[in-house]
């Protein structure tokens, strides 16, 4: 069963995406909605996984409010409205 | 001029200009200034630096600015108080703190970040200023930013320390409070600063922001005499300052200044939110992120973007890592108090903790040097401090001696003595049985 799920994309990866600021795609799970969108964008891929399996240690994943490391990683299950944010780490205190 | 040469991605090489930039667009790691070390040879130098004003600006020649410092013109420089009281009471021979609760104007080792961020930010010339921050870094932000004519937006987590709110709303800036932790504020600024144009002091300024807390490590040397401490160990948040405190001694050495004594670098949480120390302590490259329950509030982050570093250089450096439970915290902020006349906030207490529990463990040896880092003050925290701190209500009288006389004839002066002998021996013990020497 397929589902739209809008993924934001940072400035930093929006080259990759023809300029693209969100991106509504189609799936169960994470790891799904992330290949449709490598497959349509491949340069994107090279940059957001570090192997087919893993994420580059230096992105995190949101699913509405909640880090994907908290939920089931790749695992976790989307429905319809969900939104995915690509959030590069950043420094703190 | 300066002896800046680029912005450097610290996985892949990646050179870009000198620009505000958050990371690297090939793999999103963080971005790092390089410098002509070749060009500083001879010209960078013990007399160079003593030469200097006596703020964080006597290290400016490793420093990315270009021209005249333009914000915190007199922070930096705090004291490195050799501490025997505590010393004597942990059974090791060579003891530094290295005090930036006293930092200024803010009090705590943000100053010197902030500093170099907002020259920067001028610099470029932006003309609003904001931060993610558990506190201090808006506290920072908002004060430098007064003085400097910058506009200033302070993004904080709800349930800060009222000293922390309003210590920052005095100075006049736009504060937001976000429902949520401290990585919940993290993600929303790096989405505004993705969308408006301002200097995020920790995103889009990172690069330079973080190359202050190098002068933390520079003055522990210089004030050193120009030696390193066998063991430094310093608290870990983002990330920020262990992974530069090291880069500061290896810069130092790089160039002649000091001797390679290999320092080893530990880094210390509170168990409430430890992902970095649970990752070295299981031998792990990576850390899973946490939900920080703490009270030490201010190194309440469960997602370090630096953590990566952190782990690394810890390791590399031979070092070890330990975390503190609030009531550890606790115990070792009043234990730094009562001997060596600081008062730290928990994070402070968190550091000491975790260096006692080094001590005892064996990983840090008792006849060696040993600094601590201590990066905040306990004056912005009271009201955590007045919930569990433990302290006895003061007795109130009239003005009248008679009653005063009361008062003393009550208290015998012998066991006062040994009370507060045994209090602080006490602090030390809760935490990891140390034995007095």
């Amino acid at each position: 069963m397929s589902s739209a799920v809008t993924v934001l994309i940072p400035t930093a990866l929006r080259p990759q995406v023809e300029g693209k600021e969100s991106i509504n795609l189609h799936g169960s799970s994470v790891k799904q909605i992330f290949a449709s969108l490598t497959g349509e964008y491949p340069e994107l891929g090279k940059r957001l996984f570090k192997s087919d399996s893993e994420l580059n240690r230096f992105i995190n994943v949101y699913l509405n409010d909640e880090d994907i490391r908290f939920l089931d990683n790749l695992d976790t299950a989307v429905s319809s409205g969900d939104e995915l944010s690509i959030v590069p780490a950043i420094a703190g205190g | 001029m300066s002896y800046v040469q680029s912005l450097r991605c610290k996985e892949c090489a990646t050179e870009y200009p000198i620009e505000p930039r958050t990371v690297c667009d090939n793999d999103f790691a963080p971005v790092e200034v390089a410098y002509d070390y070749d060009q500083m040879q001879g010209r960078v130098t013990r007399q160079s630096i003593e030469a200097g004003p006596r703020s964080l600006w006597r290290y400016k020649d490793l420093l990315p600015i270009e021209g005249a410092p333009l914000a915190g013109q007199r922070s930096g420089y705090t004291p490195l108080i050799k501490a025997d009281n505590l010393a004597r009471e942990l059974g090791v021979r060579e003891l530094y703190l290295k005090d930036d609760s006293v930092n200024y104007p803010t009090y705590s080792y943000k100053d010197r970040v902030v500093s170099v961020a907002l020259t920067k930010a001028i610099e470029f010339g932006f003309d609003t200023v904001g931060c993610a921050s558990t506190g201090n870094l808006a506290h920072s932000v908002a004060a430098h930013a007064a003085r400097a004519g910058l506009r200033a937006c302070v993004i904080i987590p709800d349930g800060l320390e009222q000293g922390k709110i309003i210590g920052s709303l005095v100075f006049g800036p736009r504060m937001v409070k976000i429902r949520g932790n401290y990585d919940d504020v993290n993600r929303l600024c790096s989405q505004i600063a993705d969308k408006y144009n301002w200097a995020i002091v920790n995103v889009n300024l990172r690069p330079f922001y973080t190359e202050g807390a190098k002068t933390h490590g520079f003055e522990i040397a210089e004030q050193l005499g120009w030696q390193l401490p066998q063991h430094t160990v310093v608290p870990v948040a983002g990330g920020t300052i262990l992974p530069k405190v090291h880069k500061a001694y290896e810069e130092l050495v790089t160039l002649g200044i000091v001797d390679d004594n290999k320092p080893k670098i530990h880094a210390a949480q509170a168990e409430g939110c430890s992902p970095v120390v649970k990752a070295i302590q299981e031998g792990k490259e990576l850390f899973h992120p946490q939900k920080p329950n703490t009270l030490a509030k201010s190194i309440a982050i469960g997602n370090p973007a630096d953590g990566y570093y952190v782990i690394d250089v810890v390791n590399k450096s031979g070092g070890h890592a330990a975390c503190a439970a609030d009531a550890e915290i606790i115990d070792a902020l009043k234990l730094l108090a009562t001997t060596e006349g600081i008062f730290t906030e928990p994070a402070g207490g968190t550091t000491l903790a975790c260096a006692i529990k080094l001590i005892e463990l064996g990983h840090i040896s008792r006849d060696e040097s040993i600094c601590i880092c201590i990066t905040g003050n306990g004056l912005k925290t009271v009201d955590a401090l007045a919930e569990v701190g433990n302290f006895p209500d003061a007795p109130v009288i009239d003005a009248k001696l008679t009653q005063f006389d009361d008062l003393v004839s009550q208290i015998d002066e012998t066991t006062t003595c040994e009370s507060k002998v045994s209090a602080s021996s006490q602090a030390a013990s809760n935490i990891a049985q140390v034995k007095c020497r």
